[in-house]
């Protein structure tokens, strides 16, 4: 009965990756509280002038105590585990549920880099308590020796690290379907963050198993309560796949597949298998139902793509945006990430009058294939009603398109990779609302 | 701080202290897996010769292995492989009818599945509709058109495999081969897949055709100028 409440409560959760999703939560205080603080980075560049500051959300909480002149007191002592200032507190925002998300506050951050602690969740049964001296790694079918390796064994290969995004193909559903003025970059585009990775290479593993030539596809399977499995066209094996276990300098946190997960660099976050168990070697597909069911695209000939696994390039103003509220006109960074699941991002550009210019930005770090790149664009407002957009063009070419091109090719009822140009409409008193309809 | 960043995935790739060999003269990028390389140019029948051309620095050198891990026994396999694919070939022993399955279904599943299987949205997926209107595939005119087993899924096969390894949610692997056959029966036939009193076992699922399953087409996005 315990057992049923709970599902019948879970009925009202919101479940991003998953069709006919509704939005998460509402925006908590707090939310709007640290909202601004996304816009400081840009607030310390010398030399422009007259920066106008975003943090137009009221003071609703009260502020943490520090004294008046820090200079004329003791500090601190040193800790084991360092904390945020209390200044700083980004969350996601948790449904509380096995099968939901959370989603990362995109707009809160800076750099390229999502804290771990930070980055986005999305489950299907949960997350497993997982004990690493007993997880192993069993690899077999098309292979000249099966085996079981342990996580000694995985961490005893060569490693790599490498800086990658992960993009949960549901991202910004709601965002393309139902547009909402309210909508923040957290609920637009919250599913897509890097961060560094440090594994082994998954060629180097086919290798020691002696992967047969029949090989052509292999199933990843995770040991979370409902076994996640996915099929992965052997190629990606050789190309650039990895198991990895260490994430931003520490091992997997357990949301994000401690102790190994399979990543998949530009790929689908779906595929990229957490708390990875087994992987067997086939001559096809095992079309599991989430590359059945789900994670594949309905279109308007009335056909769904399967197997959609290449993350299309995209990018996102994540400053200013819903719920800034500018101060006063004057010059401020349009500022905001882009990636690619093809390679590199190779130029962002931006528009403040709605897309009738554009303008190249500058891309703040530079661009790697198959990760987050920060671009920014210096604006001098002029105090009338704007509309900020954002495109990003890849390596191959491919140039983020309009919410409009992508509907017509799409349709609007199409369940996943959304990847419409987005913007930010700036009202003439400086309040700031989400601009899906481009 | 941008600088420290960049390129380190391309050229971290060389490990110190392999078993010994043949790393001399290997440059770090060339044994990278191409870092950059868009799927559409992957290798198509790449092997691990190609691999072992660019070897790790330090390595064990062409042909050679580390020698990590234990032989996985047929009883490991036996306890985790589970899968079933869409040629059914791995499928059990054991059979299940409808009846049955309606039977399971109203004690283990219709608590979050709902009566007709029609779901609790948005959390609890439904699982049969034949509605006239979510027929002809036109999912992607009309977001609130509601996928089914009936009017989606392409393979029977997937109804077997997730319900044995993911269902019930509380209780995953829980359920017995005869009683996943069981509800992969009713589940096929409350969407009007296989008849009111079929009787599924491996040769009996390895036979149905799903109505839909011709819908589904590869990806054919490539990157470059065209949106798709
Ligand atoms: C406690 C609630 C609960 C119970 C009981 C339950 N399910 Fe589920 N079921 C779910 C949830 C939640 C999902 C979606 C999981 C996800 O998000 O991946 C699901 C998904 C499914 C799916 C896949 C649907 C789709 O569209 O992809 C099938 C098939 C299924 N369940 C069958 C069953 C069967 C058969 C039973 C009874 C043996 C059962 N379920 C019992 C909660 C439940």
């Amino acid at each position: 009965m315990a057992k049923l409440n709970r599902a019948r409560r879970a009925a009202t959760s919101p479940n991003e990756g998953e069709q006919g999703a509704t939005e998460g939560a509402a925006l908590s205080r707090r939310d709007l509280l640290a909202g601004a603080a996304g816009a400081v980075g840009g607030a310390l560049l010398t030399g422009i002038p007259g920066v106008a500051g975003s943090q137009g959300a009221p003071a609703a909480k009260a502020r943490p105590v520090v004294p008046a002149d820090p200079t004329k007191v003791q500090g601190a002592p040193t800790s084991a585990v360092g904390k945020r200032t209390p200044f700083f507190d980004p969350a996601r925002n948790p449904t509380g549920e096995v099968t939901g998300n959370s989603l990362t506050p995109i707009e809160k951050l800076s750099g390229t880099i999502t804290p771990s602690d930070l980055h986005f969740e999305r489950h299907h049964a949960g997350i497993p308590s997982i004990d690493p001296e007993r997880h192993t790694l069993m690899v077999h079918g098309l292979v000249d020796r099966p085996t079981i390796l342990t996580m000694d064994d995985i961490k005893r290969f060569p490693q790599v690290t490498r800086i990658h995004f992960i993009e949960c193909s549901g991202n910004g559903r709601n965002a393309f379907r139902e547009p909402k003025p309210d909508m923040t970059p957290q609920k637009i585009a919250g599913m897509s963050c890097n961060t560094e990775w440090t594994g082994v290479p998954l060629a180097v593993v086919l290798r020691e198993v002696g992967v047969k030539d029949d090989a052509k596809w292999f199933l990843a399977e995770g040991g979370d309560a409902c076994k996640m499995t996915r099929s992965v066209p052997i190629a990606k094996a050789w190309d650039d796949a990895m198991l990895v276990w260490g994430q931003n300098g520490e091992p997997l946190r357990p949301e994000q597949g401690f102790p190994l997960r399979l990543l998949l660099p530009g790929w689908e976050g779906n595929i990229n298998i957490k708390w990875l168990h087994r992987l067997e070697f086939g001559t096809r597909p095992w079309m599991t139902r989430w590359e059945t069911s789900k994670y594949t695209d309905p279109l308007p000939d009335g056909t769904a793509r399967e197997f959609s696994f290449e993350v299309d390039a995209k990018s996102i103003i994540t400053s200013p945006a819903h719920p800034d509220v500018l101060k006063g006109k004057g010059w401020r960074p349009i500022n905001g990430i882009a990636w690619s699941g093809r390679g590199r991002v190779t130029k962002v550009e931006v528009s403040t009058d709605g897309g009738t210019s554009w303008h190249e930005a500058e891309l703040m770090n530079t661009p790697t294939s198959k990760a987050h790149v920060r671009f920014q664009y210096m604006w001098n407002w002029n105090g009338r009603e704007s509309i900020l957009l954002s495109r990003a063009t890849d390596e191959t070419g491919y140039v983020q398109p309009t919410r409009a091109k992508l509907v017509e090719v799409r349709g609007i009822g199409t369940d996943f990779h959304f990847n419409p140009i987005y913007g930010a409409k700036v009202q003439a008193d400086g309040r700031v609302f989400f601009h899906g309809e481009t | 701080m941008r600088h420290i960043v960049i390129g380190l995935g391309a050229l971290v790739v060389a490990a110190c202290g392999g078993p010994g060999g043949a790393g001399e003269g290997t440059t770090p990028a060339a044994a990278a897996p191409a870092a950059v390389t868009p799927a559409a140019a992957m290798p198509a029948a790449a092997t691990f010769a190609d691999y072992d051309a660019g070897a790790i620095a330090g390595g064990p050198g062409a042909g050679k292995r580390y020698g990590f891990g234990r032989q996985a026994a047929k009883a490991d396999i036996a306890k985790w492989d589970t899968d079933v694919g869409p040629d059914g070939a791995e499928l059990p022993s054991g059979k299940g009818s409808v009846a049955e399955g309606e039977r399971l279904y109203m004690t283990h599943c219709m608590m979050c599945h709902n009566r007709k299987g029609e779901g609790l949205p948005p959390m609890y997926p439904a699982l049969i509709g034949r509605d006239e209107k979510a027929e002809g595939f036109h999912f992607a005119s009309d977001p609130k058109l509601v996928k089914t087993i009936g009017n989606y899924w392409p393979y029977a096969t997937t109804v077997f495999d997730y319900v044995k390894r993911a269902m019930p949610l509380t209780a995953p692997g829980s359920l017995t081969d005869n009683q996943v056959y069981a509800l992969t029966a009713y589940l096929l036939s409350a969407n009007k897949v296989i008849a009111a009193d079929a009787v599924l076992d491996a040769d009996a699922l390895r036979k149905v055709k799903m109505p839909y399953a011709d819908k589904f087409v590869p990806d054919d996005r490539k990157g470059g100028p065209e949106v798709k």
